[in-house]
């Protein structure tokens, strides 16, 4: 409705992004295209080009994919520091994650046609093994990307971190009051849920989510085989203390489930950044023992 | 006590206790009246340890009293050892003063009285309690503060009052179960509205437990001796008490100042007392300095304590100590006249400065630059930035009011001002100035310039009437003039709207005409049953003139984003324009035109896409909500693509000081758009409200950063409504990324721990905490940080018009 002021539009504002697409889309998905060609290119060339007796890396066919693939290799490896380097200049870590995803997968099938599908038990095909490993964890890692993100958004619910385990402290602070007036054993039974710590658990507890000794999920049980027969007469401190496990596994679960998804956000970096490193030394290992041998 | 005493000082704040030590100085009789039994009890009250900075730095103190730079408690140590030597009576709580120059009587609460021939009131602007007001209520156990909450055990303690000073109160009293205190808390109203949210959060969490006792629309009614009778909401109640707490909330002292007789310039919360060139009041003998005239900083207060204690002595010839600094204002203008000329000069020319009293005049001149000017000499260009007002001493100036055609200009001539929209907006100069002979151009920088119009009613008229009729010129522009617009300026009246309230509403008659002069409006319509948002209109748009052109009801609700301020003209007068002026008329027909495509638009899509346009809808309304509509740029992630990997923490932090101005994961989040904790960078920006350095700008982007004049005082922070501005000290700084990366030095990239910061920084070197928040980047090359870093696209940032626009929605369907 009515005019907007012009002054706004004519204001010299800093360019921005504010074009909404993510890395995988990023400028209409131009790295896409360009891996798509590049790979195209390698292997229309791979079939066209005659090295005898057959194709391998020592050709003059197989150096010049052999020298781009590492080259390709070195430039992928800059992105663990141009993301930590926060240099000034029109740069755009988006942007470089976008090429880093896709030529990265065209890397898959330069280093493969390099090879001349020669692998044996040898560095070369190490640095090829290698390789691949790390690029079937990068395509891990765009699916974990494309998939978890609006779960850990759904699941936290607005909610950070360190609220998340404020509410639990909160409630064990209530369930600590509440179970002053209890027996020593059923006091026992809420002693072990508070003292247990939230963050517990083996590094598959935290990937799957799923807590066989969970102290909380215990102490709810035993106070069930009480409370759940009995009518809720309202003053039985016992029923009180049901309410508030109850709360208690709720707010356990959705930490839970946070650390879980932030957990399978990071894994797949935990063999795609030491395997980098690996490849690297490998690839210089090949490299090397290649001019050694020549 | 008979004698009657030269001069009595009420306050022993800087103002109070430089005076004191003058009047000691100078030989004369006096006495320094303090409230509390401690000096200067505001600084007192800073946190401890807090650094105080000494600013203006370049302006000379002169006191007899010592200050410098430094922590809370050096300051406070030397002030009480010069204090010793003086006269000072602590616990004087001064409840009136009455006589007339050479005789005043000073009452004290307690019945002590002095007599003095001249006063000066150096009381600050903290205020006194407001009391109980029931039978009992003097009795001993009613108390306004409580300094430790531990003191108190097995104790029934009601505290009164619902905000934040007594919630914290009572949630001291019963943190600590064994100390096994009944607390009970009341509150006025229905529900805590007034407090924290986190501390309303903490209180209700107690209160669960049965640890504390809320009770809402309930009030005191009587206090005896162990028991207090409550009025509630379902009648009386009467519980055991052995102690009151009454936090109410304190009374501002001007009540108490112009009981003294003293006038104040206007009726609003920021006006001063009226005083002249050497601080005397209304009330002949009553002088007022320091922080109740209108100055914050401890530096001016102590020179004013100085000063007011010369001219009472008679030293009429005693220049201010800025004189120096005026001088040198006024150095490179022609006729190498006096500070006092220029003065004179400026005041009596400039029809804004009419009621400015010489004092005043003076301390905007500080705050000023006066420039003189050649015949054609550029003062400003269009875009250019710059929040400043400028006068006209002398000359005249013209307005180039075509961009592309620099000869077609408008005069404006001596006396009046221009530059006027930067004050309200901060934004970008609209078009080129020059000057259009040679002229003496006074140019107040938008912090002095606000507290002109706060202070002097007559400029803020003045001030107000101009800007309205230069932006409905350039608004309309269509060959307008100012002559063809009086009649509709002199219907124009300017109406405060709070934030949700209907300008229009759909469906009623009216043909005013609205423009958006603060905040912002978002247009809605009733489409199947449901408000549907149709567009946003940030400050300086219009709205209304299609009842005026076509008649007819209003065909949409067009409500307040935030709280705003609109200009209403009269329909009738803008008819009467419409008709004169042809060419602006089928302007408007344009506008409308388009406007009804959008409607139509929106209400075919209804029915084809009705699930898109309600997620359209409901989203924009969430982000208006989150105050993006009093926003100029925010920064926004999409939850479908942030990995939480906090890369654009990491990114702030490097890129300022190590400090890191955003905070990914907390705020709001509607359908995975989440609006982390980061400037927005208002149009009318909270923070700048009250900054005693004048240290928060609009920078040349539109960003609102923070300079390094600083003094820390975290008002910025308490203002901002949004939570976005921390107080923290600059940490060391780090070993480089490579040695990091490949030696392990350091903690790597983003903010360090408080730990290695504690381990790192050099012992006795103490850093200030200094107010940061997001400046855009300003500076840095490449633009936001955040949003360079971020590896998925995540985050980007918006402005709300391009953001809140339905060219999204044809967007988002492609």
């Amino acid at each position: 409705m009515a005019s907007r002021p012009k002054r706004r539009a004519a204001q010299g504002e800093r360019q921005r992004s504010s074009l909404h697409t993510g890395f995988l889309a990023h400028a209409s998905f131009a790295w896409l295209k360009v891996a798509i060609l590049v790979s195209l290119t390698s292997l229309v060339s791979y079939f066209l080009v005659d090295v005898a007796p057959r194709h391998n890396g020592g050709s003059w066919y197989g150096y010049t994919l052999g020298t781009i693939g590492a080259l390709l290799i070195v430039w992928l490896a800059l992105l663990g520091i141009r993301k930590r380097a926060m240099t000034r200049g029109a740069w755009s870590l988006k942007a470089w994650t976008s090429a880093h995803v896709y030529l990265g997968l065209s890397l898959a099938v330069i280093g493969t046609l390099h090879s001349g599908f020669q692998l044996g038990w040898n560095v070369h095909t190490l640095s090829w093994s290698l390789m691949m490993l790390v690029i079937v964890s990068g395509i891990w890692g765009i699916t974990v990307y494309s998939m978890l993100p609006s779960a850990l958004s759904n699941n936290r619910d607005e909610r950070t971190q360190a609220q998340m385990l404020d509410d639990i402290r909160g409630i064990d602070r209530q369930l600590h009051e509440a179970a002053q007036p209890l027996n020593a054993d059923d006091a026992a039974i809420v002693r072990g849920s508070l003292d247990q710590d939230p963050f517990a658990g083996s590094t598959w507890s935290r990937l799957s989510g799923r807590y066989k000794d969970c102290a909380t999920a215990s102490a709810l049980g035993a106070v069930r085989i009480h409370t759940g027969p009995r009518h809720d007469s309202g003053h039985d401190p016992m029923e009180k203390i049901d309410v508030l496990l109850t709360r208690k596994l709720a707010a356990l679960g959705r930490l839970r489930r946070h650390l879980k998804l932030k957990a399978l956000l990071e894994v797949w970096l935990y063999i795609h950044v030491p395997m980098t490193f690996a490849l690297i030394a490998a690839l210089t290992a090949h490299i090397v023992s290649v001019f050694f041998y020549w | 006590m008979s004698e009657v005493l030269d001069i009595i000082i009420v306050g022993s704040g800087p103002a109070g206790l430089s005076a004191a030590g003058r009047a000691a100085g100078r030989g004369l009789s006096y006495i320094l009246l303090e409230k509390t039994d401690h000096l200067s009890d505001t600084i007192y009250k800073y946190q401890k340890g807090k650094h105080i900075m000494a600013t203006p730095v370049q302006l000379e103190l002169r006191s007899d009293v010592d200050f410098d730079a430094g922590k809370r408690e050096t300051i406070l140590d030397r002030w009480s050892e010069q204090g010793g030597a003086l006269a000072i009576a602590y616990d004087v709580d001064v409840s009136a003063i009455a006589g007339a120059q050479g005789d005043f009587t000073v009452t004290a609460a307690d019945g002590r009285s002095w007599r003095g021939k001249h006063i000066v009131l150096a009381i600050g602007t903290q205020g006194n309690p407001n009391r109980l007001a029931v039978p009992g209520a003097d009795l001993p156990h009613v108390q306004y503060q409580l300094n430790d909450p531990t003191e108190y055990v097995d104790e029934h303690i009601t505290v009164v009052g619902g905000g934040d000073a007594g919630i914290e109160n009572a949630l001291g009293l019963a943190s600590d179960a064994a100390q096994g205190n009944v607390v009970t808390i009341l509150n006025r109203d229905a529900g805590f509205i007034r407090a924290k949210g986190p501390n309303v959060a903490a209180l209700m969490e107690l209160a669960g437990q049965g640890r504390i006792t809320p009770k809402t629309e309930t009030s005191p009614s009587a206090v005896e001796q162990g028991w207090i009778t409550l009025q509630t909401r379902d009648g009386e109640e009467r519980i055991r008490c052995d102690r009151i707490i009454a936090r109410l909330g304190s009374a501002p002292p001007r009540g108490f100042v112009e009981s003294c007789g003293v006038e104040f310039t206007g009726p609003d919360r920021e006006a001063f007392p009226k005083l002249s060139p050497t601080f005397e009041t209304t009330a002949q003998g009553i002088f007022v300095i320091g922080a109740l005239a209108g100055y914050p900083l401890i530096k001016h207060c102590m020179n004013q304590g100085y000063d007011v204690v010369e001219f009472i002595a008679g030293n009429t010839d005693l220049k201010p100590v800025d004189e120096k600094l005026l001088s040198a204002r006024f150095a490179d203008l022609p006729g190498n006249h006096s500070v006092d000329h220029w003065l004179d000069f400026i005041g009596s020319r400039v029809s804004i400065f009419e009621d400015v009293s010489p004092l005043q005049l003076r301390e905007f001149m500080l705050d000023s630059d006066v420039r003189s000017y050649r015949g054609g000499g550029v003062v400003f260009e269009r875009n250019d930035t710059g929040s400043s007002l400028f006068a006209i001493a002398d000359g005249h100036v013209v307005v180039e009011v075509d961009a592309n055609d620099s000869t077609r200009t408008i005069a404006i001539e001596t006396g009046t001002i221009f530059g006027e929209v930067g004050l309200i907006s901060g934004r970008r100069r609209g078009a080129t100035i020059r000057a259009g002979s040679d002229a003496i151009l006074v140019e107040m920088s938008r912090a002095a310039a606000l507290k002109l119009m706060a202070s002097v009613p007559g400029a803020k008229r003045a001030i107000t009437r101009i800007s309205l009729e230069r932006q409905l010129l350039q608004m309309f522009g269509s060959g307008l003039k100012a002559e063809d617009l009086t009649e509709a300026l002199d219907s124009a009246e300017i109406v405060p709207i709070p934030a949700g309230q209907h300008v229009i509403t759909e469906g009623d008659d009216g043909d005013d005409i609205f423009v958006v002069r603060q905040g912002s409006m978002v247009v809605e319509k009733q489409i199947g049953g449901k408000s549907v948002f149709l567009s946003y209109l940030p400050a300086g748009s219009y709205v209304g003139e299609m009842a005026v052109i076509a008649g007819g009801a209003r065909t949409a609700t067009v409500k307040a984003a935030v709280k705003s301020e609109v200009v209403k003209v009269s329909g009738a007068a803008f008819r009467k324009i419409l008709a004169t002026k042809p060419d602006l008329a089928t302007r408007m027909r344009g506008d409308m035109a388009a406007r009804q495509d959008l409607n139509s638009f929106i209400e075919g899509r209804k029915e084809s896409f009705s699930s898109a346009v309600e997620l359209y809808s409901e989203t924009a309304k969430f982000l208006v909500d989150k105050g993006i509509g009093e926003a100029t740029d925010v920064l926004l992630i999409d939850e479908t693509l942030c990995v939480a990997c906090d890369n654009c923490e990491k990114a702030c932090a490097d890129s300022h000081e190590g400090l890191s101005r955003l905070d990914r994961e907390a705020g709001a989040t509607f359908a995975h758009i989440h609006v982390p904790t980061s400037c927005r960078h208002c149009e009318h920006p909270h923070c700048m409200s009250d900054c005693p350095p004048n240290a928060i700008h609009r920078g040349p982007d539109g960003e609102v950063f923070i300079d390094d004049t600083c003094i820390g005082c975290g008002n910025c922070q308490r203002y901002c409504p949004y939570g976005v501005i921390r107080m923290d000290a600059a940490p060391p700084k780090k070993p480089s990324l490579l040695s990091w990366l490949f030696l392990g030095a350091g903690p790597g990239p983003g903010e360090p721990t408080k730990k290695w910061i504690k381990a790192n920084t050099p012992e006795g070197i103490e850093v200030p905490k200094k107010a940061i928040k997001c400046d855009m980047c300003s500076g840095i090359s490449g633009g936001p940080a955040c949003v360079r870093a971020c590896p998925t696209g995540a985050a980007i940032r918006v402005s709300p018009e391009a953001f809140l626009s339905v060219a999204r929605l044809t967007q988002d369907d492609d």
